[in-house]
């Protein structure tokens, strides 16, 4: 059997930035990185829209120029990888079975790296009622199709979901000469970035409904058109609104759900509200020696903030298989979200690593002018005005070693939101 | 072309497959005229894939006698096919003293159609038995041999194993004249092609009627009656594990739950009468009502697990019985219509019967190559990590993983293509690839690949289920 330090599962962007980081770290380099896919760099293969790398680079790149740059140093460092290469099993052991046509693999390893991403959220997952005929794909799809395949998937559509990716592939579409009638978005708002729903939607003149839905399918063959209605405040459907629209391709762009299967099977505690593992401040999940980063952790919006966190991870999967001994006697407090706030990763503060991090949160609702704070025994640590909070938004707040040391461990910490 | 058969079954559905396969135990010449690309494409895709114990039926009625027949040879004729078949049970519960009643008539009926088993069980043993259950239940009725299947995986074995016993199934066969041409009929399809048959067999679903119509045979109406389902995402737990019923009303035995073969839950249906025999779509009014009437039974489900909804057309026939006999006026033409539930309990014992029928009237003598066992492909997902370094060393495609969500190998879908599969929804019943909670986000286009590769055609001219059913719509640019 194959002995590794780390083993990072995933070579999308969080498991090459978690591998570098733990290869930088590691006295005894022996790292591995396990893939799925043909190529390493995950779904930003397919993302070849500009935008990425604003925060982490400063400049802006697409989604395979960003990836590029950490496969680079990953060939670089004679980091190990294999492609094609699907994980079936891990051991409490931390005993790794993956499969490729060259068989099974048993690999050992001392600390475990989870960066297996996400999935999309389908149209039977949000049950859109209607027949089932060709023509209806996620967004991801329609991505792999157009943007690495080189095919036409339609010639009008309809996209369903109005956060980033919805808003980057109705401009997508329109660029390959398909004509996009309309985004539909249940929430009386978008998720979306303000700029993507600028350069994306506006420029090109595609309308945006905002609190429609579709509420029927049609055809039988291939797509004939959808029926679309306003949704009141309860997102229930307002009787004699319906519109019927004519298109033969719908593009679901409902979400992203963190692809935790593996996680199930080697028994890691997930969170309800983000899908994903509980971690603390050193992204280890309730499993000694496996860690979790990327969006099979939390659903990010941004890649740099994967970056940023991957690289946390990976250090620490680094400390694990080198001192696991620092990881035996691990208290926790938690880190708890309230009023307003819908998750917060880490959920646990680890109190042998009191080091400073940055706390990522959602809010629960579209929020103007509101306070979040964060408190531990009846104490306010931090105070942050914010003039403008969306769901879809993810928000970061550093927290220092000067807040850390005000910290009562006895109690948990709590972030919530509080109106002006 | 022109081909003469001596009997012929219109239509390849699980009832038509398995008269075919059937029919193949004798020296007859025999096919089958399916008008879309694949089998099962009908209602025998889209049910609620329970084998009935018998208790249903009214005494006496065709339904009756086949779903206690079938019910009794199921479980062999799935192991001769390698098909899944697994005997849980299934309980009828009841809300109150008038449910109480009909479960003691259910019970009663069961006994004289010939059902084994029955009892009546408290509520005590209900809520000892399957915890998840509303207390609100008061009894139920117990049929031990009720179970589950997976009924496009049998209709395709049943393909299978008629095809290397010697069967033709033509596709894209839409039948729109019957003539007579001496002992022959002549069986013209829309795009002209026509085959001659002595014995012609009406398993055309929603459209038998309109077949016998063809044929110049019996005049009945068919009724298309949908039902919507949904199909949960595989729990850690199973919710149940048996085939959870309500009491029977006038229209049907009403919305079930239970586990299917493969691991999921599975939610329906309602029963509506609708205008179109095609019209599968489903609607918000009869998903909400699936809903709310099964969360009657089990409180704690949640919106949450589902992963797709669907619907399937049941073939009701105004006679209120199965239609299974030889027509009085059209001689050789026998319609096997209106097979509603429980049909495809019964399909099996149906396809004996229809073959003896035959042979005896062609006076056939029995092929005595018939070999009635056929073997499934192998899976990736049910075989040991030992098992699975064996098949990869003979055959390398067995370690690359195509569906993620339900570890579908490459080699299941080449291995499906080669025994019949054409479109995109044909692996997916064969092989569950795309089945799975992300649906086929991510192997869609990689299952495309594979089907381009292997059938030697683009990608463009890959369809979801036939017809005008493509995915893609034009190229590019080359690679």
């Amino acid at each position: 059997m194959e002995k590794y330090k780390v083993v990072v599962i995933g070579g999308g962007p969080a498991g090459l930035a978690a591998a570098l980081e733990s290869f930088k770290s590691l006295d005894d380099k022996k790292v591995l990185i396990i893939e799925r896919d043909k190529f390493l760099g995950g779904i930003l293969n397919q993302c070849i829209h500009p935008g990425f790398g604003l925060h982490y680079f400063k400049e802006e790149l697409t989604g395979p120029e960003y990836a590029h740059r950490f496969i680079e140093q990953v060939i670089e460092s004679q980091i190990e990888y294999l492609t094609e290469t699907h994980v079936i099993d891990i051991t409490p052991e931390k005993e790794i079975v993956a499969v490729n046509k060259k068989g099974l693999k048993r690999i050992k390893t001392d600390a475990i790296v989870f960066a297996m991403g996400c999935r999309e959220r389908t149209r039977g997952a949000i049950m859109t009622p209607g027949t089932r005929p060709a023509g209806i794909f996620t967004a991801g799809q329609a991505q792999r199709f157009i943007n690495i395949e080189g095919y036409r998937i339609g010639k009008k559509a309809v996209i369903v979901g109005s956060g980033d990716i919805g808003l980057i592939m109705a401009r997508r579409l329109t660029l390959e000469g398909i004509e996009v009638k309309a985004v539909v978005e249940i929430m009386p708002y978008s998720t979306g970035l303000r700029r993507n729903i600028v350069q994306c939607l506006d420029d090109f003149g595609i309308p945006l409904l905002l609190s429609h839905k579709v509420v029927k399918i049609h055809g039988k063959y291939r797509v004939e058109g959808v029926t679309i209605a306003k949704v009141d405040s309860q997102l229930q459907e307002i009787p004699s609104t319906e519109r019927f629209i004519e298109c033969d391709t719908v593009l679901f762009s409902v979400g992203l759900i963190p692809e935790n299967e593996l996680s199930k099977k080697a028994g890691v505690v997930l969170d309800s509200k983000t899908g994903g593992p509980v971690v603390d401040n050193t992204f280890s999940t309730s499993q000694k020696g496996i860690f979790a980063c990327g969006n099979v952790l939390h659903v990010h919006d941004l890649v740099d903030n994967v970056t940023k966190e991957a690289q946390t991870a990976g250090r620490y999967a680094a400390i694990y298989s080198q001192y696991s001994e620092l990881f035996e006697n691990n208290i926790h407090i938690n880190i708890v979200a309230k009023e307003g706030i819908r998750y917060v990763v880490p959920q646990k503060l680890n109190k042998n690593f009191v080091q400073p991090f940055v706390l990522r949160f959602r809010v629960d609702n579209f929020y103007k002018d509101a306070v979040v704070t964060i408190s531990n025994a009846g104490k306010i640590l931090i105070e942050i005005k914010k003039s403008i909070l969306t769901p879809g938004e993810m928000e970061g707040i550093e927290i220092s070693q000067k807040i850390l040391s005000q910290l009562e461990f006895s109690n948990d910490i709590v972030v919530s939101l509080q109106n002006i | 072309m022109s081909r003469i058969y001596d009997v012929a079954v219109i239509g390849a559905g699980v009832v038509g497959m398995s008269i075919l396969r059937e029919l193949t135990r004798y020296r007859l010449k025999v096919c089958s005229l399916e008008k879309m690309e694949d089998v099962a494409e009908g209602a025998s895709k889209a049910n609620s894939a329970i084998v009935h114990a018998g208790y249903d039926p009214i005494e006496g009625t065709q339904k009756a006698r086949f779903n206690v027949e079938g019910n009794n040879i199921f479980a062999d004729i799935c192991n001769e096919l390698d098909v899944e078949y697994k005997i849980i049970g299934s309980l009828v519960v009841a809300f109150d003293d008038h449910e109480i009643n009909v479960l003691e008539e259910l019970l009663q009926r069961g006994k004289r159609n010939g059902v084994k088993g029955l009892e009546i069980k408290s509520q005590e043993w209900v809520f000892a038995n399957e915890p998840n259950l509303s207390r609100n239940i008061k009894a139920a009725l117990f049929a031990p041999y009720s179970g589950i299947t997976n009924p496009y995986k049998l209709t395709v074995a049943l393909f299978e194993n008629a095809i290397q016993n010697g069967a033709d199934v033509i596709f894209g066969f839409e039948v729109c004249k019957i003539e007579k041409d001496g002992d022959y009929f002549v069986v013209h399809s829309t795009d002209s092609r026509f085959i001659k048959t002595r014995v012609l067999i009406n398993c055309a679903g929603v459209y038998a009627d309109e077949i016998s119509k063809l044929a110049g045979a019996k005049l009945f109406k068919i009724y298309p009656r949908r039902g919507q389902y949904y199909i949960l995402d595989k729990p850690e737990k199973m919710p149940v594990t048996r085939v959870i019923f309500q009491v029977p009303t006038e229209k049907g035995k009403g919305i079930l739950v239970a586990p299917t073969v493969d691991g999921n839950v599975l939610i329906g249906p309602n029963s509506e009468y609708i205008d179109d025999k095609d019209d599968t779509a489903t609607t918000q009014k009869g998903l909400d009502e699936v809903f709310e009437k099964a969360r009657k039974v089990l409180p704690n489900l949640s919106k949450r697990d589902v992963i797709t909804i669907f619907s399937g057309i049941r073939a009701t026939p105004d006679t209120h019985d199965f239609i299974i006999e030889e027509d009085e006026d059209v001689k050789n033409f026998i319609n096997v219509a209106g097979i509603e539930s429980p049909g495809l309990t019964a399909s099996l014992a149906i396809g004996r019967y229809i073959a003896g029928l035959v042979s005896r009237k062609l006076n056939a003598k029995k092929n005595l190559n018939f070999n009635p066992y056929r073997e499934d492909i192998k899976r990736f997902s049910k075989l040991s990590n030992e098992e699975r370094e064996r098949m990869i060393k003979l055959y390398p495609s067995f370690g690359n993983i195509v569906c993620r969500c339900e570890l579908v190998s490459e080699y299941e879908i080449v291995e499906a293509i080669k025994r019949g599969a054409r479109t995109i929804d044909g692996i997916k019943r064969r092989t569950r690839a795309g089945m799975g909670r992300c649906q086929g986000g991510f192997c869609l286009p990689r299952v495309m690949d594979i089907l381009s590769r292997e059938l030697k055609i683009d990608k463009t001219q890959i369809t979801k289920f036939g017809k005008n059913s493509y995915i893609l719509t034009e190229k590019r640019w080359e690679d």
